[in-house]
């Protein structure tokens, strides 16, 4: 079946604030967040892993909501407030859950590590001493080729444990 | 029939029966249980089995246990002291030097010998050293930084010219 | 994986080996290195009933010039070649080929003589000794003889060490002045085996013409190969550019390789021309002097 592009839209003006920066931009309707954020806002840790809105290397949190950027339209974040894994670190001080990734060897290609740690964010939000099921299951829509999970497991307990006792001054 | 030998393995001497054909590697391993050395390829490429034999690093699956005796070997289990992370050990760890840590025990032994050599080499020193190592994850580039940490901490002033910082 | 099983011994002197030998005949091995024999018995594509440990012998690996040879002790391993600072300074093609064996690892073990016994096409003493006309001494039970390089290896992995003979020495003429020499390899990778190797030794004399010229060609015929027509198109010459390139392309003809893993046939010949020149020109600038 012959396919027949359709012809250009009018760009759709945006206002982002991403990691506490306002960007203003006209994007393409068919913009996707993950794209926006990493070609408009030069934001590279976000991942593309899959296409297929499986693997969750794209997370971001969009008001506080951990979501797969590669199937949010770039205009669907418009006045909204995003929080991307190159927003965790404070004055060049590692996040917590960044340090505890670190500490417990919680990556391996690093691939995978943006969205597990934005993810995690989500789940110890949710789930301030969570159990490791509900670990296990706040992650289900993040997939790791390299670490069979177990360690990204013990990285966002180690870090429950963290925030607990020391809460970050502003944490998202 | 078997043979009787002695072999001292990270200071400690070490006494077995074992089959001619026994590998160093799987005295070590399965006599020994020091599995830290690994068995990677089965064909002398690989390196994950490297050892240290009097000294030199040696692929330990392509040497007979009867070889060693009489002779030392160093694992990876002997590279850290009371609980203290040897220097290469804490490089590999601030360095991102590993990824899946198959290949890292290895790695680990050919740098000791390195450093033992060399005290301060060069990017191309290193690299040239690990040529016998593989590894399927890094990309080696962390595991030459890893390696020239080592080499700063164990001997003070910075390593030899060239490299990224 | 798990070798056969095997009866061990460890003698303590060459005549014990040799009385070894004698005694088991086809079902023994010698075990010098064993990077080339470890790794098959591995895969039980060898799979001796006897196999004789020479690593106990004393006073088997050494390197030492006297007044008209290099004396290299069997059990030298590579990686006592490539740390020679004589090999380096007066032996420089041995010095390349030291460089480029394996990696630094099989080094530490592999030996120059388990290498040649060995006679594996794809042994790059082999080309490097048939390059610098060494010849190998052989002790049997019927005492000491030595065996022109040229000649030593009749085929695939098969030496002319009769069965009960173990190679003690390799002994390469000292270099005459004028000499160079260079050898140089194609890897997919380090520490594989070559696509092609070629080493190439040659003297000039007071007036820039070629003396002497050997060329050993790696890995690109069922032997270690030496390019007699390529050697003869030089001898008695000026390398000029024509006669180095007449040269390449003659040793490239003499190749015979065959098209597997490493690459096609045709590629791996026309590697030989290019890797011939390349030393050939690597080889007259050491003859000259200019490092």
């Amino acid at each position: 079946m012959a396919q027949v592009a359709h012809p250009a839209a009018p760009a759709v003006p945006i206002t982002v604030t991403v990691n506490g920066t306002t960007y203003r931009h006209a994007v393409e309707p068919r913009t996707l967040l993950v794209y926006y954020l990493r070609d408009t806002l030069s934001l590279f840790g976000t991942h593309i892993g899959c296409d297929t809105t499986s693997c969750g290397a794209c997370t971001v949190l969009l008001n506080g909501l951990a979501v797969k950027s590669c199937t949010v339209l770039a205009a669907q974040a418009d006045g909204a407030e995003i929080l991307t894994v190159e927003g965790l670190a404070r004055d060049g001080q590692l996040h917590p859950i960044q340090e505890a990734f670190w500490l417990e060897h919680g990556l391996q290609c690093g691939f995978c590590t943006p969205g597990m740690l934005l993810t995690a964010l989500q789940i110890l939000q949710r789930h301030p001493d969570p159990s490791d099921p509900e670990i296990r299951r706040g992650l289900e829509g993040n997939l790791c080729r390299c670490t069979g999970y177990q360690h990204i497991v013990n990285a966002v307990r180690r870090a429950a444990r963290e925030l607990q006792s020391a809460p970050p001054a502003g944490a998202d | 029939m078997t043979h009787h030998i002695r072999v001292t393995v990270n200071g400690t001497e070490r006494e077995a029966q074992v089959e001619p054909r026994l590998l160093l590697v799987h005295f070590l391993r399965e006599v020994l249980g020091l599995t830290g050395t690994h068995i990677g390829c089965d064909t002398t490429n690989c390196g994950a089995c490297t050892v240290l034999l009097d000294g030199r690093p040696v692929k330990s699956c392509t040497l007979f246990a009867l070889q060693a005796d009489g002779r030392e070997v160093m694992t990876v289990e002997g590279l850290a002291r009371d609980g203290q992370l040897h220097p290469i050990q804490e490089g590999f760890h601030e360095k991102h030097g590993l990824q899946c840590g198959f290949c890292t025990p290895g790695m680990m032994m050919t740098a000791y010998a390195l450093l033992q050599r060399q005290p301060t080499p060069t990017e191309e020193e290193i690299r040239w050293a690990i040529s016998g190592n593989l590894c399927r994850c890094t990309g080696y580039v962390n595991i030459v930084e890893a390696i020239r940490y080592a080499a700063e901490k164990l001997h003070g002033a910075p390593a030899g010219a060239g490299g990224r910082s | 994986m798990i070798p056969d099983r095997f009866e061990y011994f460890a003698p303590q002197s060459v005549p014990e080996a040799v009385g070894l030998l004698q005694r088991y005949g086809a079902e023994a091995r010698l075990l010098a290195g064993g990077h080339s024999l470890i790794p098959l018995m591995k895969l039980r594509l060898a799979a001796p009933r006897y196999l004789i440990d020479l690593n106990r012998i004393p006073r088997l690996a050494s390197i030492e010039e006297d007044a008209t040879v290099l004396r290299i002790g069997a059990l030298t391993r590579h990686a006592e070649l490539e740390a020679s600072e004589l090999v380096r300074t007066r032996y420089p093609l041995l010095a390349d080929a030291a460089h480029v064996i394996a990696d630094p690892l099989v080094r530490n073990m592999g030996t120059i003589g388990g290498s040649l016994a060995h006679a594996d096409p794809a042994g790059d003493w082999g080309a490097a000794m048939l390059a610098v006309r060494a010849e190998v001494v052989a002790t049997g039970p019927r005492g000491l003889r030595t065996i022109p390089i040229d000649g030593f290896f009749t085929d695939t992995f098969t030496s002319a060490l009769e069965p009960d003979e173990i190679l003690t020495e390799v002994r390469v003429p000292r270099p005459q002045r004028g000499s160079g020499g260079a050898y140089l390899k194609l890897e997919r990778k380090v520490g594989d085996f070559a696509i092609a190797a070629v080493g190439v030794s040659l003297v000039l004399d007071g007036r820039g013409t070629c003396g002497q010229v050997g060329i050993g060609l790696c890995n690109v015929a069922p032997t270690s190969l030496r390019a007699r027509r390529a050697e003869a198109v030089l001898e008695g010459k000026k390398p000029e550019a024509a006669a180095l390139a007449r040269a390449a392309a003659a040793a490239a003809e003499e190749a015979t390789p065959v098209s597997d893993l490493r690459g096609p046939a045709e590629f791996k010949r026309d590697m030989v021309r290019v890797l011939t020149a390349r030393a050939l020109r690597r080889a007259l600038q050491r003859a000259r002097g200019e490092g």
